[in-house]
């Protein structure tokens, strides 16, 4: 530091300033691109399947990639709220089974069931789920990692056993529960429309509620967020509530897209889920993300599962590109976070100087 | 390292090991909680078996035992490697689908007329690189653990799918499917798996207790940073415990098909849970540092009887068990904890009434000083 500029503090501050203000747009950038990666990869993706079959961008394909993708960009909702603060929920898959079961077999045991009634009853089963894994991580202090793995086969091995050798059937559901998966609004299908407004009141959240920030915090620095007088406790467990009825919703979303329900309905989605999540640039040590590039990140996954489909690939492959690509974007992000890194030292020391 | 980032942030710190020379009663006391733990395990060990006779008489029948032994062997032989990995503060979720890649290229092979022994060989080096793959990420591109894991048990589990696709295949001879069937060296009631699993688990007990390399695994557990500093090769040892973990679940794999005689789509899905929770039952501390084979293999054998006692009751049913065993999960790993719980609320309890004496004596204090 030269005395100079100690000196003469007034013309130097405004670049001081802009200097100090860098890193954070520098951060800021870097997030936004990670985003804007997604959708160029998405774009490329499409193009290239549309030059080789014209036919993968006509409006009934797009439905029904959309279609497909809602109940991924659906849960990566919740499961981004549960990995920003460094945790992660591998029950969803299972909430989703029992809940799917549940709620459709309302129609069976109360005929005549409004149809808002059996929204409520798949939600709140999530709901429920959800509370038992919060109480059990957040109060009891134990990894989420070890709960919801163990959640995952409780909730099957319940469902398995409520559901026993039995199933809902296509034709014992109403006509108007079923059509609900096919409703269109200005040719795009109104779930996918749901989803989006949820998705968009979660991204608000999340970036101008102070409870919503704080998620940021406590997955960035536990240590940091606990001295700050977040109650981190109260968060988590407020985030895997919210997965669990997120889940349960999805069960009902399931239900209406598939329509025969048993004990095996929706085995392993957890894994695309968090891999929807983490493709989309939700950094899986908690702490950076959004649910916008989380829903992209489902978009992808499904856009790439149905352009194989569409180019000859078996759907035998499905589950090996989830789990590839989900290394893929976890060693980009490293390097990005290492690059990201030491950029910002850089930028610190030249300040220092 | 990798799971202190699940926690969450609110996670009790666990024991760590204070700095400078400790007394033999000080080393004793660390000791404790272990051999309390083992020692709650052996309890349960008698009253499962108490509980398993009173159920059915057929539950010592050398049938329903051999029965336990197939079906725990295996688990119990994957559950070594995962103790390792565990106390070195990782975890490695791919177990499963290691032993499904293993066991569905094997089928695939099988069927298209290769030698078994050379199928063998290519299973195992098949094994060996899938855990290298999760050690290179892990060690070399410094990911955690847990995300490297989730996505190879989706990668190598649809790798699974894709190399036999649905299709089963139940042609193996029958000098290999022996194992299935037959008694370790004759005996009736003991398992090939298990005896297998007994060999392995001494030797790696041994290892773990008795060797600088076993000791270092705990080092590296309780502070990765401090064992670096201290000259243990932390990354290299990861990476041969998951290229370790592979290998061995890939020979489980052929093993497991060898017992079933099959070998088809989702073969052994979920085994991650139930190895998880035998070792994490065992005592193994899910944050690192802590643990030892003794328990796993205690922990192995109490769940191997306590699922073969509940099966011998009418009303229960593999489904079922599945409940049971996550809620034995989740308990082993709540119950260190409400032990913590319960001393920090005593402490509180003592503060509190300690504050309030003081804030007496004070209030006492200034009457007399106003007085």
């Amino acid at each position: 530091m030269s005395t100079a500029t100690e000196t003469t503090p007034s013309p130097s501050a405004p670049t001081a300033e802009g200097t100090l203000a860098n890193p954070r747009s520098l951060v800021d950038f870097v997030l936004r691109a990670r985003t804007f990666g997604i959708v160029g990869i998405l774009a490329l993706f499409v193009l290239i399947t549309t030059l080789i079959q014209p036919r993968f961008l006509s409006g009934s394909n797009i439905r029904f990639v959309l279609s497909d993708a809602t109940l991924y960009a659906l849960l990566a909702i919740g499961q981004t709220f549960v990995v920003l603060t460094r945790n992660v929920d591998l029950s969803v898959g299972s909430v989703v089974g029992f809940s799917a079961y549940v709620s459709a077999n309302m129609f069976q045991t109360h005929p005549g069931i409004a149809i808002p009634v059996v929204f409520a009853v798949g939600i709140g089963l999530g709901l429920a789920c959800g509370l038992v894994t919060g109480v059990i991580t957040a109060i009891g202090r134990v990894p989420s990692l070890v709960v919801t793995l163990a959640m995952l086969y409780i909730i099957r091995g319940v469902d398995t056993i409520v559901v026993g050798s039995g199933q809902v059937v296509a034709n014992s559901l109403p006509d108007s529960f079923i059509n609900i998966f096919h409703a269109t609004l200005l040719g795009i299908p109104v779930l996918a429309w749901v989803t989006a407004g949820l998705v968009a009141i979660a991204a608000y959240y999340l970036r101008s509620y102070r409870s919503g920030r704080e998620l940021y915090a406590i997955g960035s620095d536990p240590d940091a967020a606990r001295l700050a007088g977040i109650p981190i406790a109260k968060r988590i467990f407020f985030t895997f509530v919210l997965s669990g009825a997120v889940a349960g919703l999805g069960g009902v979303f399931w239900a209406t897209q598939y329509n025969t329900i048993d004990a095996t309905a929706a085995t392993g989605l957890e894994l695309q889920v968090i891999a929807a999540v983490v493709v989309g640039g939700v950094a899986i040590f908690g702490g950076s993300g959004s649910v916008v590039g989380a829903a992209l990140g489902a978009l992808l996954l499904q856009t790439i599962n149905v352009a194989l489909n569409v180019l000859g690939v078996p759907s035998l492959w499905t589950e090996a590109i989830a789990g590839f690509l989900l290394l893929v974007a976890i060693t980009l992000d490293r390097g990005i976070q290492l690059r990201l890194a030491a950029a910002l030292r850089k930028r610190r020391s030249h300040l220092g100087a | 390292m990798a799971l202190e980032h699940m926690r969450g942030g609110a996670g009790p710190s666990p024991g760590r090991a204070g700095p400078g020379p400790r007394s033999w009663r000080q080393r004793a006391g660390l000791l404790e909680p272990v051999l309390r733990w083992e020692s709650a395990l052996v309890v349960a060990l008698i009253a499962v078996i108490l509980l398993g006779t009173s159920i059915s008489p057929q539950f010592t029948s050398s049938y329903n035992l051999f029965t336990t032994c197939t079906n725990i062997g295996d688990l119990a032989i994957m559950a070594l490697p995962m103790t390792l990995i565990i106390i070195t503060g990782e975890i490695d979720l791919s177990v499963a689908s290691v032993l499904a890649l293993s066991a569905e290229l094997m089928g695939d092979l099988w069927i298209h007329h290769w030698s078994m022994p050379l199928i063998i060989v290519v299973c195992l080096l098949m094994g060996t690189l899938a855990g290298a793959v999760n050690g290179f990420l892990v060690t070399r591109v410094g990911l955690p653990s847990l995300a490297v894991t989730i996505g190879t048990l989706t990668l190598y589990r649809g790798l699974a799918n894709v190399v036999l696709g649905p299709i089963s295949v139940s042609s193996f001879p029958a000098s290999y499917t022996g194992v299935g069937v037959n008694g370790f060296l004759g005996i009736p009631s003991i398992s090939w798996s298990v005896a297998v699993f007994v060999i392995l688990a001494i030797a790696t007990g041994v290892m773990l207790r008795m060797t600088g390399l076993g000791r270092s695994l705990y080092a590296i557990g309780l502070n990765e940073e401090a064992a670096f500093h201290a000259g243990i090769r932390v990354k290299r040892i990861k990476m041969s415990l998951f290229v370790l973990s592979g290998l061995v679940c890939a020979a489980v794999g052929i093993l497991y098909a060898f017992e079933l005689a099959s070998a088809a789509e989702n073969i052994g899905i979920g085994f991650e849970l139930q190895v998880i929770t035998i070792v994490l039952l065992g005592g193994v501390s899910i944050f690192g540092g802590r643990g030892s084979i003794l328990g796993v293999a205690l922990a192995a054998a109490v769940y191997a009887l306590l699922r073969a006692a509940l099966l011998l009751t009418s009303s229960f049913n593999e489904n079922d068990f599945q409940v049971v065993s996550g809620g034995l999960l989740i308990l082993s790993v709540l119950v260190p904890n409400l032990a913590t719980f319960a001393r920090r609320g005593r402490e509180l309890m003592a503060r509190r009434r300690g504050r309030g004496a003081a804030a007496a004596a004070s209030a006492a204090a200034g009457s007399v000083r106003g007085g």
